[in-house]
């Protein structure tokens, strides 16, 4: 009975002591994010499978920071039956918040090396905002000699796409299946009040530069509406033409005049009540763009119109599962008279300018390339698919001669932006991308700017106290910058 | 007779199961306790971070982290957000606590259902900090709840989260949400520990309910309520999930919400290990000095009880 009495205990401290160890496992904080209630949260680790023989490249892991990809992986990838019998395709989503994702992605980068063939990363995503941190390493492939895509199925491809992740040696080390030109989205019920008109030339001729833009906003102003929803909102208009990186050869951070522009303009929005004193992803910015909103119009480039903005037109949401992609007849079902569905209209507005876009890299120490190369081919290269997408989703995609062809066709129209041919627009648009100025720390100085203006715009705090804060702010992200002298 | 000494050198041999029992304390204490202290201080004498994917360091400089901390960063700044939020949160943790604790224990209220509200005002404490911060971040946004309300009743809306006050403000409010329920059983633990012949002697005297609470209740006490107190204060330095979701990890206004540990948190971020260890090295002190306090305050309990109870018992005399 003693005996049987200290096994028990024995057992039990055992118990404890096997908890405790599990507690102690990394658990990733994330952060609440306004913007994608269905973002997915990371899986957890499979279990360790029984002894059954395990070839190399049974799981194909991809990485990302939300599921834009993965749906359309899913329809356009997965779902014509083109990931081989037996490969279990993985995906691993961290929000990007506050370099979430870049730093669990590092982490899984730097153990690449001794990670089990099913655990190792085969593919994963980047943006705009940080690809020359990852494609200056040698954590990814050169696409056309690793890889094995040819120089003539990327020959289709936005010139400015293959241009940023081109590394120091001159070899392309991603692929991305959108361009990401930017335009000025505006409710037609608003500009039919405010101007007369809401057809798009005739706008577009109203708020063709900065200080036209500044008097409708007046004019908006005075009949009751914003002209922006938020602080930042016209941020990338500004941050994508300036002249000089933001960080130079000597890591010292530089602030651009254009930003100092957008400082300046947005400070004067927000004091005469020309915006909503919102900020990007907020609650009421989301609502700023939907029946209630009373907001002339929002910048957004190709992602942001037919996956966020048309969300946030609804007034009921689209029933789960429903997507342009999956079941169109059911989605036309959903959204016709739903909200403002129809009432948005896009035109080119003041400046030309890009924002986000996403790239796909192949991951060194891939046990999977042969499949990476079919998805890259695929999903970017392949002009059919990429009209395919282009036709279901409205996205704007990387295949010139495919949206040239979609640009002149009378016969397409997005229902969302009441019967307008917006691809027509994006095409003019990417002609005029310069991605010649970003750096590699451009997702934390961006994020860090709008953070530390935010109390300057709203009167917490003066202009070098907010200027002070942004430093400090980037300066604890980044060690090795330094603040001008 | 014989069975007795049996039990006996039975009872002996239990001991070395006691050592046996402690030893995977001891390992886990070792491994997931002591050896990252150890290192902690060890990698706080190093310039230790990366850049992008590149590893910078660990290199050698001596104090320079402790330094930079020290005299060139906001850490000032971020322990005075921190001991404020800490207090506008406790000021009203130990009133409601110690009214709550008093009603609760005095047998002449008569008051009923005493264990319900003890653990309704108990259960805040078991949601997840993150969960209540995220609960609260929905309610008080500028389209929540709370300023619908306001604006049902015919006042302006209110950006919580872009005001200082606001933002302070609700941070201490969850704190006290939190808290109250458990200092509220401590105090009462405390209160319950008093000699009842105690209040007896007072009221025979003709103490009124006052003068019992202000020299009877409080000095017989007084260790629990250092204990609360500094345990509440070390609590209150490491402030942290609450703001840092609350704030989205910006800290707020200005950084006004910012806390010492969201600040080391910020480093660990950027993955500057070398800062993050400086960090978390004077925080320990500040932590260990308090508990040094506490610990001597609790090993005078007895004398201190019986000083008083001498006292008084003398006054009844």
């Amino acid at each position: 009975m003693k005996k049987f009495k200290s096994i028990i205990a024995l057992t039990l401290v055992l118990i404890m002591t096997l908890s405790l160890i599990a507690c102690e496992s990394n658990e990733v904080v994330t952060e609440p994010e306004p913007e994608d209630s269905t973002e997915e949260v990371p899986e957890s680790e499979p279990e360790a499978e029984p002894e059954v023989e395990t070839e190399a490249g049974k799981v194909l892991n991809i990485w990302g920071w939300n599921n834009e990809f993965q749906g359309l992986f899913e329809t356009y990838f997965e779902g014509k039956g083109l990931v081989p019998e037996g490969v279990e395709v993985k995906f691993t989503i961290v929000p990007n918040d506050d370099n979430a994702y870049q730093n669990a992605l590092d982490e899984a980068l730097l153990s690449q090396e001794n990670a089990s063939d099913d655990e190792k990363i085969d593919l994963f995503l980047i943006e705009a905002d940080y690809a020359l941190k990852y494609v200056d390493t040698d954590y990814t492939l050169d696409i056309v000699n690793d890889v094995g895509l040819t120089s003539e199925d990327i020959s289709g491809q936005y010139k400015y796409t293959q241009e940023i992740v081109t590394d120091s040696n001159g070899s392309i080390k991603a692929t991305s299946w959108q361009a990401t030109p930017g335009l000025f989205a505006y409710r037609r019920s608003i500009a039919k009040d405010v101007l007369g008109t809401d057809d798009p030339t005739e706008v577009q001729e109203a708020l063709s530069t900065w200080d036209e833009f500044y008097n409708i906003a007046e004019m908006s102003s005075a009949k009751g509406y914003k002209m922006l929803s938020g602080f930042d909102d016209s941020y990338r208009t500004f941050s994508n033409n300036v002249s000089a990186p933001w960080v130079d050869s000597d890591n010292t951070i530089i602030i651009d005049d254009n930003i100092l522009n957008w400082i300046e303009q947005t400070k004067s929005f927000t004091d005469k009540g020309y915006n909503n004193k919102t900020s990007l992803w907020d609650d009421q910015w989301a609502s700023d763009q939907g029946p209630a909103g009373k907001v002339f119009g929002f910048f957004y480039s190709t992602w942001g119109i037919n996956f966020t903005l048309l969300g946030n037109a609804l007034d009921t949401p689209l029933p789960e599962g429903v997507s342009a992609t999956g079941d169109p007849a059911a989605f036309e079902a959903a959204t016709t008279g739903n909200g403002i569905f129809g009432d948005y209209a896009v035109c080119y507005g003041p400046q030309n300018y890009y924002w986000g876009g996403s790239w796909l890299c192949a991951a060194a120490g891939s046990d999977n390339l042969d499949l990476v190369k079919e998805i890259m081919k695929t999903m970017t290269c392949d002009k059919d698919t990429l009209t395919t997408i282009t036709k279901d989703t409205q996205d704007f995609t990387n295949n010139i001669e495919a949206m040239e062809a979609l640009a002149t066709d009378d016969s397409f129209a997005s229902a969302f932006l009441g019967g307008q041919n917006h691809i027509n627009l994006f095409a003019e648009s990417a002609k005029g991308i310069d991605m010649s100025n970003i750096s590699p720390y451009d997702q934390g100085m961006n994020e860090e700017i709008q953070t530390a203006f935010r109390d300057y715009f709203n009167d917490t705090v003066d202009y070098d106290t907010a200027l002070d804060n942004f430093y400090t702010a980037v300066i604890e992200k980044y060690p090795e910058l330094k603040r001008p002298e | 007779m014989k069975t007795l000494t049996k039990k006996n050198n039975k009872s002996i041999s239990y001991a070395k199961w006691g050592y046996i029992f402690l030893i995977p304390f001891f390992t886990i204490y070792i491994v997931f306790s002591l050896v990252p202290i150890v290192s902690t201080i060890y990698y706080s004498f190093f310039e230790n971070y990366m850049s992008g994917l590149k590893q910078i360091g660990p290199s050698f400089i001596g104090l320079e982290n402790y330094k930079s901390i020290l005299f060139e960063s906001d850490l000032p700044k971020y322990a005075f957000n921190t001991l404020f939020i800490w207090i506008i949160g406790f000021i009203p943790q130990i009133v409601v606590s110690m009214t709550l604790a008093i009603w609760f224990t005095n047998m002449r209220l008569k008051l009923k259902f005493t264990s319900f509200f003890k653990t309704v005002i108990y259960m805040p404490n078991l949601i997840m900090a993150a969960a209540f911060a995220m609960l609260f971040w929905a309610l008080f946004s500028d389209i929540g709840p709370i300023n619908n309300l306001l604006i049902a009743l015919g006042y302006e809306p209110y950006s919580f989260m872009l005001e200082i006050k606001g933002t302070r403000g609700l941070i201490a409010l969850m704190n006290f949400l939190m808290w109250f329920g458990n200092t509220t059983i401590l105090l009462m633990a405390g209160i319950m520990g008093i000699d009842s012949s105690i209040f007896e002697a007072a009221q025979i005297d003709g103490a009124n309910a006052w003068q019992t609470f202000w020299h009877v209740t409080i000095p017989s006490i007084k260790p629990i309520l250092v204990y609360v107190f500094l345990t509440s204060l070390i609590g209150g330095i490491q402030m942290f999930d609450v703001p840092q979701i609350l704030t989205n990890g910006s800290g707020g206004p200005n950084r006004t919400s910012m806390t010492m540990i969201m600040f080391l948190n910020k480093h660990l971020f950027s993955k500057n290990y070398g800062m993050a260890g400086a960090l978390s090295v004077i925080l320990f002190i500040v932590t260990a000095i308090l508990s040094v306090i506490i610990y001597n305050n609790l090993t005078e309990k007895d004398s201190n009880l019986s000083n008083t109870s001498i006292k008084t018992k003398g006054g009844a005399k």
